[in-house]
């Protein structure tokens, strides 16, 4: 402390650094937490520090608090303030915290919008770096709508550096904003063919992740992905591309047999252990897709076990474990091949890595037949005995339920068998699978109904023996069996051979210890043996005896109706209530067991799982609805196990049992334990034979001798399961024989006649079961849906990217630039609302957002609602193409511009179809693409184009496909109406009376699109299309972005990019490099290609608009010579270029505007005939203005430039007059801002 | 897609964590208990994946790990990664952070976590793998410590003149 005190208040903040908090925290291992609040109360002093370096090194350490399960979330904001730091060292310590605590759910992100954009665009290619790593940790989907427009033109970046990692968290933007996909889909295939490697890989990258999910959309592509897996040398892209390959392959078989040549190859020749798997998965995949139909893959199915077996047998865990896994596949379609090494498979049971076991337990599954099913289920027993830790144990459980009972019960011949082994695995102390081993019994005795009889036998005998299972009710899920043999010993109680004795089991005192639900059952099913009781026993001459039984349950139940357990209570009192009223009836001579059986007569029958699911709605009936109004939200929500990685699918629990309950039940039971332990009053339970049953987890295998038995270890008559496998093996030998004799008989009969089943002397079909057993089906509702959609996971957020890719971008598709436009004419409430309401501007704009998500949601769910109508009445038809008229005019203002992202061909799936059918030398055509001119002057007016245009094509393929798109293009087109739909109704309404803060971006505003992109040049072979925007982060500097799109039938390469510089505004050149030396233009152009690449411009004055001078020079290759060529060009480096759209509050804009520092100068502008609105958007779009407040057809709106000079603006219109007044702190470049105002109107 | 980065040491004490996906403090801490759980009772020959726990369920993930003297590195992934290439990424990541803090030993992590992220952010961005070739990666580095240098060069000079 002393030391503290000397040293300056400057200094001592900096005496802590992340090296020292860190040794603080090693140094006080005994009270740790006490001192890292210590220490975090230091780092709150911190961030109060108004200087930077201080506050980074307290997020630094928050950073490392965080990692130690620290909540940091409090200091979100100043972690936002680190981040906007010029310093790259205190950018990137901010970006670090902000990536490992930040989320959907941190409210100051919003905050980063701007700061991010600012750092996307740093002329540093290190903050890019850091702001996109960051990003792709904590981006939002509004950030990802906000965004994804820089982050596309960062994927033409100059630097690779840049490149790789901008496609990348291209993915990220698209699971958060799916509306980004196909508008950035165009550029992120033409990063493939990437001159960087690394750039290539992070798009194979993407593009692998995308196609998981969806691959349909994707099988287009085939052609690229073969070409680059043919040429390409870099393992990980091959193993994406190869791993690719297998998920498009189920659905292109031809794609599959152009596949295998070339994999393997590869399996032959590469030296790499993980490309060799993946081809071995991926030829897998292919066979598992060609599975029918060609028959000469048996080579490659061969290769490929050989290969396996090769891994499996390696010394190397790991190889040993992937060979099992792929082995697995192929189980699936060609089991013989791998049964035929099922001892190497049994082997790996005995492998002393768990990891191992579970896979050849896994393989097992699929390898049992009729024939050997006993065998392997005796084998896995044994294991069972073996097995040491209890997890492992319980997987086998599992795995031999799942064994015997796949395919419903398709290999068990013997049924007898199977109830031996559910019942002696029933021994299993500790097991958490007792339920399952219960579900099973109760399955095979319902369906089951010849089994009956030696099921409730056996039933029988467990519950006699059922202190056996119960020893040690505590954490023991065994017990869960004695619900299923009270269960199946009651329902099934006319089997019993002696119910007297199972009545008295099932009422014992000791019971009571059970679990609540399974006591339950025990005395609703003593009453129902009690009814087979009384049957048996009137019908004998001795009538005292059936007064007997009544006494025995009037004895016994009292002790039920004390249970704690409601469900117990209540049956019991009521059973017992109702054995008295019996005996009074007895006493009378009365015959009641006719009467009584009634009660629980009537057979069950067992209902499939899914049925409920499938019972149709009946019409009218609205399942969503709420039928009370929703209750405020409730807490419990929380107590839900949250799934961690990966969503969990619900369950189906059986709901008497739930796991809290047993949890709770424990807590319970420790409770009262204490409780009687302290009580000198409770007997305790004499220890030795507790002992017992605790530590027995195979009972068999405990020395007999050393324990002091009182209770038999061997449940007494319970069959072995063992004796089964012999016993069916005589049976099976038995009826071979005689099957071969009359099989001998029969083919001395008729000889014509082929053989049937020609696998082996023993086939399957020659094993008939023990008995005939009909398996009773299970119970479907009538009317059934058939659907095969029950397995999808509506949550998933690649639902939403199932987008189809090859359909030609629309312009309303196009991604929301970076403006800030003035509508957000939406909200119902407010179209009324004559009043201007401001206050709370920032509220209300998120409030909106919600407002409008609703709103698209429910559009959403119209729309589809209307295609259903559709289909059913297609005379509706005639409609559409008025409709589509009505578009028109708008969709051709944008061939005046052109658009920025170039939009694929609908010819390349004609290119597939092409590639797939044809012989393998065919070169693929560069599956490249032809820019929007072309599809935005196809959108002429009259002519419906597209439709045509994108179908032709599609013919070829598979008719299923086919319909997919049109009902996805016809969606579309919905979608499209509806946002007609909401246009015109504002129009009709005439409401423009509300004011209107920035809102974010809307992509249903029904604006014309527009561009900034202006034409630079043009020749023959090139357009250049430029934008140019100031740099916010530097007053001095401008950066243009210009798209080069070849145009000729040629490749154009070793772009050089030339401007003279003037006094004023010089080109940003590499270190090193002479004032009047070009700059490469970092990439090269195949035909019919476009690319966009940045160039900096540094700039002194900026109240005058200039131009300069420029060259392009180029070289053109075609197939036999190249030529060199130039094009000069001029920059028009306007006023508004220097402007950047910066969002204002009314107040600080009206405080502005008093302050009085502004000069004024004013503008009319004659016969604009377009709507206000309209108006706005372009002086946005193209100026760079917000709109701070909007009222009837006046509205302010405010900019900044690059140097900080407050550009304000008021425009009114009335009729097609606009009058402009304008203030500004700088004349000149208020002057030459509004010239250009005037030209944009002029122009339209 | 990789979920999450683990490192932690002999005892189960973090000494790296980055979750790409998001998870409170609690679970994170949770998660990091149960992967050392299952990762530190297994025997040193035994294959490095390894399924189950509960925290990080999902039948499509995997953990995959190696352990280097007395650390582990471990990676959640899911079936789209490949699981040799995996534990070539773990190798390459070992290897870059032994070149970076020349003869990295544990203490070099306990001290700079935040290189080590810096080092990682270099290899997997969002949980996709960005970069595998060592050099490239080192590169990179470097330039950024550069800068990192020459920055505290100037805004420490003034602060010596106070």
């Amino acid at each position: 402390m002393a030391l503290k005190i000397v040293k300056g208040s400057i200094d001592r903040m900096f005496d802590k650094n992340l090296q020292d908090l860190v040794r603080g925290i090693r140094n006080h291992k005994e009270d740790e937490a006490k001192y890292i609040s210590t220490c975090i109360d230091e780092i709150k002093q911190e961030l109060k520090q108004d200087n930077i370096a201080v506050k980074a090194n307290a997020v630094c350490k928050l950073t490392y608090l965080q990692m130690l399960g620290y909540d940091v979330s409090w200091a979100a904001f100043n972690i936002v303030e680190v981040m906007s730091s010029s310093k790259f060292t205190y950018k990137r310590i901010g970006y670090l915290a902000a990536s490992q605590c930040f989320h959907e759910g941190t409210d100051v992100i919003m905050l980063t919008t701007n700061q991010i954009r600012k750092d996307l665009s740093s002329p540093n290619q290190y903050d890019t770096g850091v702001a996109l790593t960051g990003l792709s940790c904590f981006v939002t989907p509004d950030l990802a709508r906000d965004l994804a427009n820089d982050i596309m033109t960062l994927m033409s970046h100059t630097k690779p550096y840049i490149r790789k990692k901008a496609v990348l968290i291209m993915y990220k933007v698209f699971l958060k904003y799916p509306e980004s996909l196909r508008p950035a889909f165009p550029r992120l295939k033409e990063k493939l063919e990437d001159p960087d490697p690394g750039v290539q890989s992070a798009a194979v990258n993407v593009i692998c992740e995308l196609a998981r999910r969806n691959p349909k959309n994707y099988l287009s592509l085939a052609p690229l992905f073969f070409k680059l897996m043919t040429s390409s040398t870099n393992n990980w892209v091959l193993i994406k591309i190869i791993k690719l390959f297998g998920a498009l392959t189920p659905l292109e078989p031809r794609l599959g047999k152009k596949l295998i040549e070339p994999l393997t190859n590869l399996i032959h020749s590469t030296s790499a252990m993980s490309l060799l798997y993946e081809c071995v998965n991926t030829v897998i995949a292919v066979l598992i897709s060609l599975s029918s139909g060609m028959p000469n893959h048996s080579a490659s199915i061969q290769l490929c076990v050989q290969k396996l077996r090769i891994l499996i047998e390696d010394s190397d865990q790991n190889l040993k474990y992937l060979g099992l896994l792929a082995m697995s596949k192929i189980l699936k379609t060609h089991p013989k091949s791998v049964q035929s090494h099922k001892d190497l498979i049994l082997q790996c049971l005995d492998d002393k890595d768990e990891s191992i076991r579970l896979r050849a337990l896994d393989l097992l599954y699929g390898m049992v037949s009729k024939k050997n099913l006993m065998e392997i289920v005796k084998k896995l027993m044994l294991h069972v005995d073996k097995a040491e830790g209890t997890t492992y144990r319980d997987e086998l459980l599992t795995k031999i339920i799942d064994i015997c009972s796949q395919n419903n019960y398709q290999y068990i011949t013997n049924f007898e068998w199977y109830i031996s082994i559910l019942v002696e695995l029933t021994r299993l102390e500790g097991t958490r699978h007792g339920h399952l081993i219960a579900s099973q019994m109760l399955d095979v005795a319902i369906r089951v109904k010849a089994i009956r009889g030696f099921a409730v036998a056996q039933m029988a005998m467990l519950l006699d023996n059922a202190h056996l299972l119960t020893g040690n009710t505590q954490r023991n899920g065994i017990c869960e069996v004695l619900y299923a043999a009270a269960w199946i010993c009651g329902e099934f109680s006319e089997h019993l051979e002696d119910p007297m004795h199972t009545l008295e089991a099932m009422l014992r005192p000791k019971v009571a210890t059970l679990p609540g639900h399974i006591q339950a059952v025990y005395v609703q099913n003593a009453a129902k043996l009690f009814a087979t009781v009384l049957r048996k026993q009137e019908g004998a001459p001795d009538s005292q005896a059936a007064q007997e039984t009544s006494q025995l349950l009037i004895d016994r139940l009292p002790l039920f109706v004390q249970s704690a357990n409601l469900e117990v209570q209540e049956r019991a009192s009521c059973i017992l209530q109702l054995v008295k009223y019996i005996q009074k009836l007895q006493q009378k001579d009365v015959e009641v067991a006719e009467e009584v059986s009634a009660l629980f007569a009537g057979e069950l029958n067992p209902v499939a799982p899914k049925a409920q699911k499938k019972v149709p709605v009946p019409e009218g009936l609205d399942l969503d609805a709420w039928i009370n109004d929703p209750p405020s939200e409730s807490e419990s929500e929380d107590e839900k196990p949250k799934a961690v990685f990966a969503k969990e699918e619900p369950k189906h629990t059986r709901p008497r049992h739930p796991e809290v309950d047993e949890k709770e039940l424990a807590r319970r039971r420790e409770a009262r334990k204490q409780e009687q332990a302290n009580n000198p009053f409770y007997i305790k339970s004499s220890p030795s034979s507790q002992k017992v049953y605790q530590d027995a987890p195979g009972v068999e295998h405990i020395p007999v001798v050393q324990i002091d038995l009182s209770v038999p270890l061997k449940v007494p008559g319970m069959p072995m399961s063992d004796q089964y496998v012999k016993l069916e093996e005589e049976r099976r030998q038995k009826e071979r024989a005689e099957k071969k004799k009359k099989e001998k008989k029969k083919k001395r009969e008729k000889r014509g006649r082929g053989k049937k089943g020609d696998s082996g002397p023993e086939s399957e079909e020659d094993i008939t079961p023990a008995h005939q057993v009909d398996i009773v089906t299970e119970e479907m509702p009538e009317n059934a849906l058939p659907s095969d959609d029950d397995d999808k996971d509506p949550n998933d957020p690649h639902k939403a990217l199932d987008i189809d890719l090859d359909k030609p971008l629309m312009d309303s598709e196009k991604l929301p630039v970076r403006t800030h436009r003035p509508e957000v004419l939406k909200s119902p409430a407010e179209d009324g609302d004559g009043e201007p309401a401001q206050a709370e501007p920032k509220k209300r704009s998120s409030k909106e957002k919600k407002e409008k998500k609703k709103d698209k949601d429910k559009d959403r769910k119209k729309s589809k609602e209307e295609k259903k109508k559709k289909k059913h009445k297609r005379d509706a038809e005639p409609e559409e193409p008025v409709e589509e008229q009505m578009e028109e005019p708008v969709q051709s203002e944008a061939s005046a511009e052109v658009a920025a992202p170039p939009t694929s061909t609908p010819t390349e799936a004609s290119d597939l179809d092409f590639w797939l059918s044809n012989a393998p030398e065919v070169e693929p055509t560069p599956p490249e693409t032809t820019s929007t001119p072309e599809t935005t002057s196809a959108a002429a007016p009259e002519s419906e184009p597209e439709e045509p245009k994108d179908t032709e094509p599609e013919e070829t393929k598979s008719s299923k496909h086919k319909k997919k798109k049109q009902k996805k293009e016809k969606e579309d087109k919905e979608k499209k109406k509806k946002k007609r739909h909401h246009h015109h109704h504002h129009h009709s309404d005439g409401a423009g009376d509300e004011s209107v803060q920035n809102g974010t971006v809307e992509e249903e505003e029904p604006l014309p699109p527009m561009s900034n992109y202006c034409l630079l040049a043009e020749n023959s072979y090139i357009k250049m299309v430029c934008d140019i925007q100031g740099n916010l982060q530097d007053g001095s500097q401008v950066v243009v972005s210009v798209i080069f799109e070849n145009k000729s039938d040629c490749f154009l390469k070793s772009m050089e990019f030339n401007v003279l510089d003037s006094l004023n505004s010089k080109l940003q050149r590499p270190e090193g490099a002479g004032p009047h030396d070009g700059l490469t233009v970092p990439f090269q152009l195949p035909p019919g290609v476009s690319n966009e690449a940045r160039f900096v411009f540094s700039v002194q004055s900026i109240v005058m608009p200039q131009k300069l001078k420029g060259t392009l020079t180029f070289i053109v290759k075609s197939e036999d010579s190249s030529t060199h060529e130039k094009l000069d060009f001029k920059l028009h480096f306007t006023c508004t270029s220097y402007l950047i759209t910066t969002p204002c509050y009314s107040d600080a804009y009206a405080k502005l505007l008093e302050s009085g520092d502004l000069k004024a100068s004013s503008l009319k502008l004659e016969g604009v005939n377009m709507p206000f609105h309209h108006l706005l958007a372009r002086i946005c779009f193209h100026h760079h203005f917000s709109v701070v407040e909007r009222i009837d057809s006046c509205a302010s709106m405010y900019s900044r430039s690059i140097q900080g000079h407050h550009v304000c603006l008021l425009v009114k219109t009335s009729g097609e007059t606009v009058s402009i007044d304008a203030k500004c702190d700088e004349p000149s470049l208020l002057g030459n801002v509004l010239e250009e105002i005037k030209q944009t109107f002029s122009r339209c | 897609m990789i979920k999450a980065i683990l490192i932690f040491n002999n005892h189960g004490k973090p000494r790296l964590s980055k979750f790409y996906e998001h998870y409170s403090e609690d679970t994170e801490q949770q998660i990091i208990r149960e992967t050392f759980h299952l990762v530190s009772k297994r025997d040193e020959n035994v294959c490095n994946f390894l399924e189950g726990g509960l925290l990080i369920g999902g039948s499509d993930n995997k953990l995959i790990y190696r352990h280097y003297a007395t650390l582990y590195f471990v990676f959640c992934v899911d079936s789209s990664e490949s699981e040799l290439g995996i534990l070539d990424l773990i190798q390459v990541f070992v290897e870059t952070l032994d070149k970076c803090f020349e003869n990295v030993c544990e203490l070099d992590l306990i001290f700079h976590v935040d290189k080590v992220h810096n080092i990682l952010a270099e290899m997997v961005m969002g949980g996709m793998v960005l970069e595998t070739n060592m050099n490239e990666i080192i590169t990179q580095i470097d330039a950024q410590n550069k800068m990192e240098k020459s920055e505290t060069f100037i805004f420490q000079s003034p602060r010596q003149d106070r």
